[in-house]
């Protein structure tokens, strides 16, 4: 088959029917991997609810309210979980846009106090094996019981308490970061 | 035979991890368990699979001096799919909340757009051969791709964690340093010297 000439027409008309073809067929595959993407990040949220807070007898999936993050970054949805009627707490969706691969999303249970009960990660896209480590328990053991309004929750290079992970600092910033802004949000929220 | 010859090249002769020491960076990175170096290896071969495939049909009507840009948008439009399809059918938790392998592969997906085995099969294979070759070219490095990936995942899950394809065999942790960075390399080292004598003889 002879080759097409490189003319100018030809160059233009050849990118421009490829660029087409492709971005055609990219939004036809969005379109068809929406729903099932869409059920996954609602089981996952569902698994991070439950995590993250103790026994509850509500549905705070359906009981969420979404505020304005403190530093005025988004927003955060906010699931607070009821036990025979009273508030026991709440689980927190926050986020940070500074992690290593980007955006990473955590859920935050706090109880009432605003001590940090667990924290699940959501979605975030950090090296795997080095910045993925965030979602061991062995590094998020190191935030239950504390509460952010007291202890300095940054990591020790930046004169916190928390040991960052092994060659990822900037996710473990991050991580913090989202965390400090999730009770932040959160307090302000309740107090209103 | 022909063809057997053309994929046995890309699995084993001219393997791209231990051979031509190529795609370093996901071979290193994401190889921590064997299943996650499978998921790799096999986002990747089909990317090359499907790139060759376009890419041969098509390539006639790509004028020359504007061959890359296309070639590059048609990889790249590969590896989206890939991203959707893998964020919609691999994102599920494990049972006690473990990432998905989406999440644990996170950013090497949309990374193998630039990985350098893609765009040279696209390059030096797909725009010069036949729509079969081509093809079985695709297959043949792709899946020499991933069994580089599992092998090297396997021995670093084995050794690093004393477990193999998420079932572990030992309590307790294994020589950590296997799952670290410097492990990568350790790992890859030997194997690519235990692949070469093994091809020799």
């Amino acid at each position: 088959m002879a080759k097409k000439e490189s003319t100018f027409l030809n160059m233009i008309v050849t990118l421009l029917i490829v660029t087409f073809v492709a971005s055609s067929a990219l939004g036809y595959i969005y379109e068809l991997t929406k729903a099932p993407r869409a059920e996954a990040m609602r089981i996952k949220q569902t698994f991070a609810i439950k995590k993250v807070l103790p026994e509850f007898d509500n549905d705070p999936l359906a009981d969420q309210y979404v505020l304005p993050a403190n530093d005025g970054s988004g927003e955060l949805s906010v699931y607070p979980a009821l036990a025979g009627g009273d508030s026991i707490g709440a689980a927190v969706k926050t986020f940070s846009n500074n992690g290593y691969g980007g955006i990473i999303e955590l859920m935050v249970g706090f109880n009432k106090s605003g001590e940090i009960i667990d924290i699940a990660v959501v979605n975030q896209k950090e090296t795997p094996g080095l910045g993925t480590k965030m979602a061991d328990d062995s590094y998020i053991k190191q935030y239950r019981g504390l509460n952010p309004g007291e202890t300095d929750i940054s990591v020790k290079q930046d004169g916190g308490e928390i040991d960052a992970i092994t060659a990822a600092t900037i996710s473990s910033r991050a991580f913090s970061e989202a965390v400090q802004k999730g009770y932040n949000t959160y307090l302000k929220g309740e107090t209103k | 035979m022909n063809q057997w010859r053309n994929f046995n090249k890309g699995f084993l002769r001219e393997n791209p991890v231990f051979v031509l020491v190529l795609g370093m960076c996901p071979a290193l990175a994401t190889t921590t368990t064997a299943i996650n170096g499978m998921g790799m290896g096999l986002a990747t071969t089909f990317v090359l699979f499907m790139s060759n495939l376009v890419i041969s049909i098509f390539a006639g009507f790509i004028p020359d001096k504007v061959r890359i840009p296309a070639f590059i948008v048609i990889i790249a439009s590969f590896v989206t799919i890939v991203d959707l399809v893998m964020g919609a059918y691999f994102n599920t938790p494990g049972p006690q909340g473990e990432p998905s392998l989406y999440d644990q592969l996170g950013i090497f997906i949309p990374l193998i757009v630039v990985n350098c085995i893609v765009l040279g099969r696209a390059e030096a294979f797909a725009s010069k051969n036949k729509i079969v070759s081509s093809v079985i070219d695709g297959l043949g490095i792709g899946l020499g791709f991933t069994f580089a990936l599992v092998l090297l995942g396997a021995t670093r899950e084995i050794l690093g964690n004393g477990s193999i394809f998420g079932l572990s065999f030992i309590q307790g942790d294994g020589i950590l340093v296997f799952v670290l960075a410097p492990g990568a390399f350790i790992a890859l080292g030997y194997l690519t010297a235990l692949i070469i004598r093994l091809k020799k003889s």
